[in-house]
């Protein structure tokens, strides 16, 4: 049912937890729904340089958190932004049909994460003009 | 690697005697029941013998039995086979929890311009009799409430609510099909019209199952064709498939409350192992009115498809009400009847206890169990941190 990709990364989890004074943070899912995804990032010189998960959720959506840590960590917030669930889902070499929608959220909590940045960078420099 | 199977609730294993004499009726006595040849007879009366043991299982007569093609077609027929005795629209009522065979076949009947009273059951899974009572209209048909739920376990009060249907002059069906072979099933003394049960439940094979229709009650044909089971289900009758079933039902019989002892045993060590172990869990279905080898437990924080994977992996088999193993997005609609609320649904995990199984077997799965809970609430974000 599940690639090898998936497994792997489902039974050994990348970069699990939430990073203390993170610069960005984002949710998304809701537990009635059966999956919640929250990831954290610390950005240093507009290139994310950490990233954590935690995930409540099927192995799809434990393997695509997992996932989209590693192909995160790195590149600068410009690049992170342009990685879709499509995308996440490819390079677990594919998910079961019916998790496309239901379990591939975790692209969209990345890109949440990121505006938390952007909007938090935003007001400290608006705070730093009116000083 | 070492596997334990506690998915006795989806199927049990077919049995050494049971596939003995299923292959003598492959190889040896492969007649047609209906040929009056010797060779058509020697089937016919493994089939008659089957009968009986099937019959005797249940308190029934042999002629109460009709085969069908498992517990699905025999929920199918009950409630179709009752309307259509009637050239009229009538109204039926069910529960929240049934099977979908029932409740998908009720659905169905509604289509058809029938009208259908899905009544709710409480918070352990059990339905009110008095709400059974209060349900009955002068075109009421037919009251299908099942004997033991599939999920959680839980034992319906199905002799008051029959004697509620009796009073009323309304049949009553039953779907028996996980209480069969696991506690006494007494046609007579729950005083049932109709019970479906199926032979792959019980250490017997799949694809074979019956309808008890009582004495008396009619019931009309949902197929047509040969005059097979005294015309009421046409069809070359699966001959193997039923043989095997009368072993099952035999042996089924004999063992009845050794099998019995044995699972409650097991059942009430499984429950009390996952309470001591793991904190935040909750038991779905009734305390002590469950199946003997049900339990149905819901692990806060963590989902059900990520547990059932990492039993898996360690050789576990189980199931869960999660939406992940419905295919839909929707948790089980049993656990959601009961009340229980969507996110502790998606957790709950189902391990079904059989013949197989040990002590040893128990201590393992505990172990695995809680390694894995630990394992996915530190991954969740639900979980307060520091908790197991």
């Amino acid at each position: 049912m599940y690639s090898e990709k998936v497994m792997d990364h489902f039974t050994n989890p990348r970069n699990v937890g939430k990073i203390e004074n993170a610069d960005g943070v984002g949710r998304v899912g809701n537990p009635a729904c059966g999956d919640i995804m929250q990831i954290s990032i610390k950005v240093d010189n507009n290139r994310i340089t950490d990233i954590k998960f935690k995930t409540f959720g099927c192995a799809a959506a434990i393997a695509t958190s997992s996932m989209v840590t590693e192909m995160v960590k790195g590149k600068t917030v410009e690049e992170a932004k342009q990685i879709t669930n499509r995308a996440v889902a490819e390079a677990l070499d594919g998910l079961p049909r019916n998790k496309l929608h239901c379990s591939n959220l975790a692209a969209d909590a990345l890109h949440k994460a990121i505006n938390d940045y952007l909007s938090r960078s935003k007001q400290a420099e608006t705070d730093r003009a009116v000083e | 690697m070492r596997r334990i199977y506690l998915d006795h609730a989806a199927t049990t294993p077919v049995r050494s005697e049971v596939a003995e004499v299923m292959t003598r009726y492959l190889t040896a006595n492969w007649g047609n029941p209906s040929s009056p040849h010797s060779t058509g007879q020697e089937a016919r009366k493994g089939m008659d013998d089957a009968r009986k043991y099937i019959a005797n299982l249940i308190n029934a007569s042999p002629e109460e039995i009709i085969f069908t093609s498992g517990g699905t077609e025999a929920d199918n027929f009950a409630l179709k086979g009752v309307t259509y005795t009637r050239d009229k629209k009538q109204h039926f009522i069910t529960t929240k929890i049934e099977h979908h065979a029932v409740l998908h076949c009720a659905e169905a009947l509604e289509k058809e311009g029938h009208a259908v009273t899905y009544l709710d059951v409480d918070s352990d899974g059990l339905v009110d009799p008095d709400d059974v009572r209060r349900a009955i209209r002068k075109d009421t048909a037919l009251v299908s409430v099942m004997l033991a739920n599939n999920e959680v376990g839980t034992v319906e009060p199905v002799a008051e609510i029959a004697r509620i249907c009796r009073e009323h002059g309304v049949l009553f069906h039953t779907d028996a099909v996980q209480a069969v072979g696991q506690i006494p099933v007494d046609v007579k003394k729950l005083g049932v019209d109709l019970l479906s049960m199926s032979a792959h439940k019980l250490y017997g094979p799949k694809g074979i199952g019956a309808l008890y229709v009582r004495k008396g009650v009619k019931i009309a044909p949902i197929l047509y064709g040969g005059a097979q089971e005294r015309g009421r289900r046409p069809g070359t009758e699966n001959v193997p498939g039923i043989a095997g079933f009368g072993k099952a039902a035999e042996l089924a019989a004999a063992e009845l409350n050794e099998h019995r002892e044995k699972l409650t045993r097991l059942r009430e060590k499984l429950i009390e192992e996952i309470f001591r172990r793991i904190e935040d869990v909750k038991l779905n279905g009734h305390r002590r009115r469950r199946l003997p080898g049900n339990v149905n437990v819901s692990i806060k924080y963590v989902e059900g498809e990520s547990i059932l994977l990492n039993l898996d992996l360690k050789g576990i088999a189980a199931s869960s009400g999660s939406a992940c193993m419905s295919g839909t997005l929707e948790p089980s609609h049993v656990l959601l009847a009961m009340g229980i609320p969507r996110e502790v649904a998606h957790g709950s995990l189902r391990m079904t206890l059989g013949t197989s199984n040990t002590e040893d077997d128990i201590d393992y799965v505990v172990d695995v169990l809680e390694e894995t809970v630990k394992k996915l609430r530190a991954m969740s974000p639900l979980a307060s941190p520091g908790r197991c």
